[in-house]
């Protein structure tokens, strides 16, 4: 306890040291990984920096795999900052992705400057009534959100390929809505990297948290009831509507997540489109310490391995699985108190100097 | 022969020197009493003792061998253990699995359950510690807790035992309880350390007493050649009123009135019953009672925290039974919970986050729902300087300071939108002397500022001298209501056990 307390109240510099530390004991792992199964470090770990960082296509396609990954992350925080743990982002996803794509295809006839931002706001919405169930549940129950928001992720994902299929299936073999209107599609950035300026709307979404937690009184309250919500409801908090309110903030942001794959990058709602980045978001928060420039710097360095990791399968013919493996030791490190006490024992830290109960 | 020697140990946290070159002898088979006011550097030195916490300098010699402690678990091989002021227990597990945890007798692979339920069994036999082996530590009182832990820390064999303020949390009954206990253990050859900010406790259990101020050691005593008063100055560095001085007061409006209050916890099967009381302008209403006979019950009723079966609540002539918490606290309504960390604080925020707890919705702390740092930093700095809270820094975290610090944060907080009533539970639990004489007078001035004040309290000393008229609580009935001066002492402890008393009423 005494160390995952420590954890929490390392200072920011601190923080970053660390995760930076972590993140290099899992590339020299990895490196061992690469050696051992007979291929070249140096080649494989060039191929990855050029593929992450090498060009500015190359580049573009780090941040094309971050953007997902920053809301997921953020949704994540969101909700952890009120001391929830949203599992659900997957479910959520869903639906901002099927909300977005249907006010899109529905609303054609609206001009691009209307109906992108109301398309956006109808994934927001519908990722955030997903997420007020299990906020209501917890608020009003007890019900654990753990639980509940697993289980809502099968709803989600069932739900929305059950009313794809019988309402809005395009003509066809795969079970995908018809293309949302030109108008509607983000533009890229760099052509043909389908990269697009969601990135922005990604970034402009940090930077609102980070100022919602910082500045504002809601930000406030829900850091109060996710600290110690007994304190917070003696002081007149309303706990439960503080509890809903970070579930559907949470929700919708996992929402946006839908919203711009479906604007950027799939131009339609395909079943099945995610790889999982609501699950990826948790690791992505883990290791950005729940606060959302800490998420930001998570998501770009999954994006570089993911990015990296494809080129290093594609020149050096290295499995990107071992990029995963790195992910995972990442997360491994950041999250394993026990590693920090084998670093700990390296450097003599001097113990009671934090909060040490 | 000393048990435990420490020599110029210092530790400093920051710019906080907690401890400064401190000497400490404790001989072997003593109860050796602690004093110092909040922050004097009381637990920090106990904890490098059982190496939690790693020291600056100094040495520490165990039975006269210099000894380098870098871990409790180091400590309890040497035979010390300590027993923290919140209790280290795992909530559902039961009494004997939370003893035996980490040392299980075992039979194979498997933990020889007979054996560990005798074992607890002979040691709470020997020692007269009444507990139930199977009982799941969430289900039973705070006292039990406490002495599960003393098993616990005599099944690891301990030689020497520290107890941090180990009274704060108990009945009279209970700390009378203990110091039987302790006196057996003494008799049995174990080393007692004992902290409390009671001096009154200190008199009656400890042979000798060692005094700390502002990290350093002030002296050691022999408990048979000193007295409360020299204590006090020794602590304080100057002569504290130990008794302090109340006004005569006239009669005036009402303030706040319960009327019929009834309701039921589901979870503790306590009801409260018809419970109805008037305080009026400039008066100061205690409620005495063990604790656990319907004052958090109370409490909450009364800040809307608890829903109610039937009652009125009413606050200067207006009903306010159907408000929010937060609405009632807007109306004029203050608040000082009994347990100040678990409901009173958050001890991961600063000093300032704390300070706008239950405001920060509202001006000057917040225009449209946007903090004004400047604002916050300002009042935070006010209260610091008129309660005298010793801090680092405006920006220090609540679990950094210690824990009249934290008292004297939370009243200031409370006080700071000039309340019309006043509700403070426990407002002195583990605070030193001087901040008991700085608290008792501020509630005494609110009092004679025509504030209304309702003092639940576990201490028939500071009821007695702060109350002017008196309740008794049992069983979540009110059994007696009375002047101050119309209850002797005697008799309010028989109300509070419940049996029936001829008070004269007047
Ligand atoms: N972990 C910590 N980090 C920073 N400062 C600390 C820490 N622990 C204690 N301090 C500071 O060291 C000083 C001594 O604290 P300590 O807890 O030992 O006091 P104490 O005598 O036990 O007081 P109390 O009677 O209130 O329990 C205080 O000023 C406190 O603020
Ligand atoms: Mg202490």
């Amino acid at each position: 306890m005494k160390i995952i307390e420590k954890i929490k109240n390392m200072s920011f510099l601190a923080n970053i040291l660390y995760s930076i530390l972590a993140i290099i004991f899992a590339l020299i792992i990895g490196a061992v990984l690469i050696f051992l199964s007979g291929h070249n470090v140096i080649n494989a770990y060039y191929n990855l920096f050029y593929g992450a960082f090498g060009n500015t296509y190359n580049l573009s396609q780090t941040l094309l795999k971050t953007i997902p990954l920053i809301f997921t992350g953020l949704a994540v925080a969101v909700s952890f900052q009120c001391g929830l743990f949203n599992i659900g982002g997957e479910g959520q996803l869903y639906w901002g992705a099927f909300a977005t794509a249907i006010t899109a295809i529905t609303f054609a006839k609206l001009p691009g400057p209307v109906l992108i931002p109301l398309s956006i706001l109808a994934g927001a919405a519908a990722g955030g009534i997903w997420g007020i169930f299990p906020g209501y549940l917890k608020a009003k129950t007890g019900a654990h959100e753990v639980i509940t928001t697993i289980m809502l992720n099968y709803i989600g994902i069932l739900g929305t390929t059950f009313f794809l299929k019988n309402y809005f299936k395009a003509d066809g073999p795969v079970d995908q809505t018809v293309f949302i209107p030109e108008s509607t599609r983000l533009k890229e950035l760099i052509p043909y990297s389908r990269l697009t300026w969601a990135i922005f709307i990604a970034i402009f979404t940090v930077i609102l948290l980070d100022l919602f937690f910082k500045k504002t009184s809601a930000g406030y309250d829900m850091k109060a009831v996710g600290q110690n919500i007994s304190a917070a409801e003696y002081a007149g908090i309303s706990t439960s509507r503080v509890l809903i309110m970070s579930m559907c903030l949470s929700g919708a942001i996992a929402g946006l997540t839908g919203s711009t794959m479906v604007l950027g990058v799939l131009h339609r709602f395909i079943t099945n489109f995610s790889p999982g980045y609501g699950f990826t978001g948790i690791a992505v928060a883990v290791l950005g310490r729940n606060k959302p420039w800490g998420v930001f710097l998570a998501a770009l360095l999954f994006g570089a391995l993911e990015a990296g990791g494809m080129s290093m399968q594609l020149f050096a013919r290295i499995p990107s699985d071992l990029m995963t493996i790195v992910q995972g030791l990442v997360i491994i490190f950041v999250a394993a108190p026990a590693f920090i006490q084998v670093i700990g024992k390296l450097i003599p830290v001097r113990r009671g100097a934090g909060l040490d109960e | 022969m000393y048990a435990v020697e420490l020599r110029g140990i210092s530790k400093k946290f920051g710019d906080i020197l907690a401890n400064d070159n401190i000497d400490l002898a404790i001989k072997k088979g003593e109860i050796h009493c602690l004093l110092g006011e909040n922050g004097a550097g009381k637990t920090t030195l106990m904890k490098i003792l059982f190496g939690l916490y790693s020291k600056d300098s100094g040495s520490i010699f165990i039975n006269n061998q210099e000894i380098n402690i870098d871990s409790p678990r180091k400590a309890i091989d040497l035979g010390i253990s300590m027993i923290h002021q919140h209790f280290m227990l795992v909530n559902r597990f039961t009494v004997t699995e939370n003893i035996i945890a980490g040392e299980e007798p075992s039979k194979g692979i498997f933990i020889d359950e007979k054996e560990a339920l005798k074992r607890v069994e002979e040691i709470a036999g020997r020692y007269n510690l009444r507990i139930n082996p199977t009982a799941v530590i969430e289900d039973i009182s705070v006292g039990e807790q406490q002495r599960v832990e003393i098993i616990k820390a005599l099944y690891r064999k301990a030689e020497i035992l520290i107890l941090d303020e180990p009274t704060a949390v108990l009945t009279p009954q209970e700390t009378e309880e203990l110091f039987q206990v302790m006196r057996e253990l003494k008799n049995d050859g174990k080393t007692i350390i004992f902290i409390t900010h009671k001096l009154k406790e200190t008199m009656a259990i400890s042979d000798r007493v060692t005094i700390l101020r502002n990290g350093k050691k002030a002296g050691t005593v022999n408990t048979a050649e000193t007295d409360p008063v020299q204590l006090a100055r020794m602590m304080v560095g100057r002569d504290v009123l130990l008794q302090v001085e109340k006004s005569e007061r006239e009669k005036n409006n009402v303030i706040f009135e319960v009327k019929d209050l009834s309701l039921k916890n589901v979870s503790s099967n306590l009801s409260l019953k018809n419970v109805n009381f008037q305080i009026e302008k400039g008066e100061i209403l205690g409620l005495a009672g063990v604790e656990g006979n319907g004052q958090l019950e109370l409490e909450e009723a009364i800040m809307g925290l608890r829903p109610i079966e039937k009652g009125t609540f009413i606050l200067n002539g207006r009903d306010i039974s159907s408000f929010s918490t937060r609405e009632k606290r807007n109306t004029g309504m203050a608040y000082i919970p009994s347990d100040r960390l678990k409901r009173g604080l958050i001890e991961s925020f600063t000093i300032e986050e704390n300070v706008m707890l239950g405001s920060e919705w509202k001006p000057p702390f917040a225009k449209r729902g946007i903090i004004d740092e400047d604002k916050i930093k300002e009042y935070t700095e006010k209260i610091i300087k008129e309660f005298d809270i010793k801090c680092s820094s405006t920006k220090a975290r609540v679990s950094e300071l210690s824990g009249g610090n934290q008292q004297k944060l939370l009243i200031g907080r409370e006080l700071l939108a000039d309340p019309e009533f006043i509700l403070a539970s426990q407002p002195t639990r583990g605070v030193d002397v001087g901040a008991v004489e700085y608290i008792h007078n501020l509630l005494l001035q609110l009092r004679d500022r025509g504030k209304g004040i309702l003092l639940i309290s576990a201490e028939l000393d500071e009821l007695r001298s702060l109350s002017d008229r008196i309740m008794v609580i049992y069983e979540g009935r009110i059994v007696a209501e009375g002047r101050t001066e119309d209850f002797t002492e005697e008799e309010l402890g028989l109300l509070m056990a419940g049996q029936e008393v001829e008070v004269l009423q007047s």
